[in-house]
């Protein structure tokens, strides 16, 4: 069909290009922060050395900086290159976070790096310090914006649909900025920032190590990251806990599919590590329920009982809904008011989510032939069946259920790091304060590899936040294949391959430059 | 009061496209690579020069995006979308550009310096064009349709559509349009050349901006006259207040400077602006020019963008349908959320004092070739 070929496309594209901008700036946001706090050891001290390494950092930052600003632009112009469609729908609320990440955050963050890179000579110590804490303010800043965006399009609050504009548009900026979404993606998002940025500080540190180059700058440097990136952890440990909780209650699906999860239970267990069954698949549960019966969800899986009941309610009991019970409904969930409700069938959303799109067209139709008693009436049966509107565009009712391998390997192979680099952090403190770290090799290694793991593990965070939630580009208001501009496949076809063609040209280019630059060290 | 807020909002984006034209003096500085500014020596100066200011120049464009995201959405919805592939260039032309100021001379770079310079030397010159080419669809609008009611066809719900395969690269061949980028590439070139005068300490490259901007500047003057004249005899679409029917008029824009009054202010006062700025170069001393012809061409283009949509205009037409242009009035955000961002607007002037603050700070001495030999000197 030509919308689904030209939305997978289009989200393909997007994910592409979204992927390689989340490859750089994650280490921006949190190097930035690591190299304000080397700068002021310098500005207090007036110790040279750390004015040394505070520039050593500040040149990758920037190699890495540059390549994040040309990845990104894509990313905002292809709301209305791409998702035209979207654009119009929610740009009332989603362009204005966008409008004031421009005028708040990057004017901050471009004006000010001026002087943090060219201006050692031009300004007064004091003045170039505030400079760089500016820049990497505004670098966060810049995150914040748009992650009020991305937890809007997951959790849509603060917004009323308009029938006379045929659009949602918003009533309560404050709602769309202190969501409780919002404020943990933030959380959660930037701080893995922080702990990526200060997992490649330590790596890089630790290559000069086993080199015997640099000790003094190196042990400094894996210090000040590894306590940055621990207390970091920590922040990004809870606010991850907070998600599982926020999915839970506003993306159930999304839930299920992290966690495999196709038949739910009271005290559901969750699960440690798991290989899915490829056998299982939730489209059979219409087309061969047979089969769909007769799987197991795992061919092999470690879990803990009751487990995910507890992370996602704190009570052991707590029915946990899975794929197919959010399928046929039917279970208890509480709406956004926390009124207690029985989830109803996907098919029952999909038959509302056509009447609301039908009360939409007769609404509009009555508006345009004076016709009031009609537009009351078209009104009346839009606004009762708001809630599903973007079920009205959905074919069948498998069709909401995203990939579920893709969420599912991705959210645990985050887990995994991310207890992983718990680990690394602590042994990495224990063993700087013991004055040991230079001896054992095996932990220098480790400290390389570790660059490439937090990278995965990284963008297996946006692949759970970002898969786990299709069909939907804005929750239950409007999947992919609605949101789609009016263009050519090709068209799409051709711009991806060239943005893939010239963004792995330029990644190849920045490794090569990094590497050349770490080879220099900081003495050079 | 939405009316209002529509208004503040166009003016607030019309006044950042007026800027990123003035900022994109960074792009005409790069389309003297290779002509101009040959030698090793001249690139490195010119280049460092420059690379002081792109992001300003870049973060203005992503900004202008931003605005216009929000305050208009259907304008980028209807634009973005329909006139994907000329939007698209314009994009990976500034992809490029963003790259190759730092890339350029650092080891390890697989590419080469010259693939960088040859990146900033397509954004200078393509960049600016294309740019203008697509300010100039605010006059000569689009093939496009757009219906409100389409969100209700589940089978294809897309607000509007594209008429042609072209997408966009059609703008290319409309005259106006072209003499429109071409008027923007000959302001930021002369922008371009005034800064090296003003910015970068080494006589031979001074000497060669000074003679070029002998050709540079009158052509861009001769060109801006061209498109004023061509502007000023072009038919444009008034929109009904009342019941937002749209109707052509003959010499729209002309009338519209003529019955506001104001923009036709700023449009004179910008031209005589940009004269005396040339005229201070050409004929006397030079000191200012670069700020007194920068502020010519933000009051000029700040002034037609205005022209663009006020007086009751439809600032981008549907050439399929003159029924569906765009107008303050169809394309705008909500009350609510123009109301919101006018608040954030309110930080302008501040982020404008700091802008000027580094700005100065960065500016206060020339570029010479021993300021990049010193020790903590950050080098492109």
């Amino acid at each position: 069909m030509f919308l689904a070929s030209l939305a997978d496309l289009s989200r393909l594209q997007f994910a592409l290009t979204a992927m390689y901008h989340w490859l750089f700036v994650p280490l921006t946001l949190g190097l930035g922060f690591i190299i304000a706090i080397m700068e002021t050891f310098y500005v207090r001290s007036g110790n040279e050395f750390w004015k040394r390494t505070t520039k050593f950092w500040m040149n990758i930052f920037a190699i890495n900086f540059a390549i994040g600003i040309a990845t990104g632009i894509i990313l905002e112009f292809q709301f209305g290159t791409n998702w035209s469609n979207y654009s119009w729908f929610v740009g009332d609320i989603f362009g204005a976070p966008l409008a004031i990440e421009g005028i708040l955050a990057f004017f901050l963050e471009s004006t000010f790096f001026a002087i943090m890179f060219f201006g050692w000579n031009k300004v007064s110590k004091n003045a170039h310090l505030i400079s760089t804490w500016l820049v990497a303010i505004g670098t966060n800043l810049s995150a914040l914006w748009i992650l009020v965006a991305n937890a809007w399009m997951q959790y849509p609050v603060g917004m009323a649909f308009n029938p006379d504009s045929a659009r949602n548009e918003m009533v309560n900026f404050w709602a769309v900025l202190f969501s409780p979404v919002a404020i943990n993606k933030f959380i959660h998002t930037i701080t893995n920032g922080y702990v990526l940025a200060a997992i490649v500080v330590i790596g890089i540190s630790s290559w000069y190590l086993l080199h015997k180059r640099e000790e003094e700058f190196a042990r400094k440097s894996i210090k000040t990251s590894a306590i940055f990136g621990l207390v970091s952890l920590l922040v990004l440990i809870w606010s991850g806990d907070g998600s599982s909780v926020q999915v839970a209650k506003k993306q159930p699906m999304k839930l299920a599919a992290m966690e495999g999860l196709y038949k739910g239970q009271k005290g559901t267990p969750i699960i440690v590590a798991g290989i899915l069954n490829p056998g299982k698949s939730a489209k059979d549960i219409a087309d061969n329920p047979i089969k769909y019966e007769s799987e197991d969800a795992f061919i092999f899986k470690i879990s803990v009982p009751q487990g995910l009941s507890l992370l996602v309610d704190r009570k052991t009991n707590t029915f946990v809904p899975g794929i197919e019970d959010i399928l046929k409904g039917g279970y208890t969930y509480l709406d956004k008011d926390g009124v207690p409700k029985i989830a109803p069938p996907i098919e029952e959303r999909m038959a509302k989510g056509k009447l609301a799109v039908e009360g939409l067209a007769l609404y509009q139709k009555a508006r345009l032939a004076g016709d009031e008693e009609g537009k009351g009436l078209a009104y009346s049966q839009l606004m009762d069946n708001f809630d599903h509107f973007g079920y009205g565009y959905i074919e069948k009712p498998t069709d909401v259920i995203p990939n579920v391998p893709l969420t599912f390997y991705a959210f645990h192979i985050m887990i995994m790091l991310g207890v992983y680099f718990l680990l690394f952090f602590i042994i990495t403190l224990y063993m700087e304060k013991k004055a040991i770290i230079s001896k054992h090799r095996w932990f220098l290694y480790l400290a390389i590899i570790s660059i490439p793991l937090v990278y995965i593990c990284s963008q297996a965070g946006w692949i759970v936040a970002e898969v786990g939630r299709q069909p939907w580009t804005i929750q239950d208001l409007l999947p992919v294949g609605a949101a789609v501009s009016g263009i050519n496949p090709n068209a799409v076809r051709t711009t991806m391959l060239l943005f893939f063609i010239l963004f792995t040209a330029l990644l190849i280019a920045e490794l090569g430059i990094i590497f050349k630059v770490i080879k220099k060290g900081p003495g050079a | 009061m939405l009316n209002i807020l529509q208004q503040y909002w166009w003016v607030i984006v019309s006044l950042l496209g007026a800027l990123l034209v003035f900022l994109m003096f960074v792009q005409g500085g790069q389309s003297l690579l290779f002509g101009t500014v040959k030698s090793k020596e001249e690139k490195t100066l010119l280049i460092n020069a420059l690379g002081h200011k792109w992001e300003l120049t870049f973060t203005t464009l992503v900004t202008f995006g931003g605005a216009i995201f929000a305050s208009f959405p259907l304008y980028y919805s209807t634009s973005f979308g329909g006139a994907y592939w000329l939007w698209m260039t314009i994009l990976f032309l500034f992809v490029i550009q963003a790259v190759s100021y730092e890339f350029r001379s650092k080891a390890g770079n697989f590419l080469g310096a010259k693939t960088y310079e040859t990146f900033l030397f397509l954004n200078g010159m393509f960049g600016t064009i294309l740019i203008g080419v697509a300010v100039g669809t605010f006059f000569t609008g689009g093939a496009f349709i757009m219906n409100k009611s389409s969100i209700t066809n589940t089978l294809q719900p897309t607000i509007s559509y594209w008429t042609n395969n072209y997408h966009g690269l059609e703008a290319i061949t409309n005259p106006f349009n072209m003499l429109m980028g071409i008027v923007v590439y000959f302001a930021a070139r002369t922008l371009g050349l005034l800064y090296i005068i003003m910015q970068i300490d080494f006589e031979p490259l001074a000497k060669k901006a000074k003679n070029q901007i002998k050709i540079t500047g009158p052509a861009f003057v001769l060109a801006f006259v061209a498109l004023l004249l061509s502007l000023f005899t072009m038919t444009g679409y008034h929109v009904n207040p009342e019941n937002g029917f749209i109707s052509a008029v003959r010499y729209k824009y002309l009338f519209n400077m003529t019955e506001l009054i104001w923009p036709f202010i700023m449009l004179f006062t910008g031209v005589l602006l940009v004269l005396g700025g040339l005229a201070n170069t050409l004929f006397g001393k030079g000191k200012g020019s670069f700020y007194i012809t920068g502020t010519g061409v933000v009051l000029a283009v700040w002034s037609l963008l205005i022209c663009a949509a006020f007086n009751n205009t439809a600032f981008f037409v549907s050439t399929v349908d003159i029924q569906n242009s765009l107008t303050l009035q169809n394309s705008s955000s909500s009350e609510f959320t123009l109301k919101v961002m006018a608040y954030a607007s309110l930080m302008i002037p501040f982020v404008l004092a700091y802008i000027v603050y580094v700005w100065r700070a960065m500016t206060k001495v020339k570029m010479s070739n021993e300021d990049l030999l010193k020790p903590d000197t950050h080098k492109y």
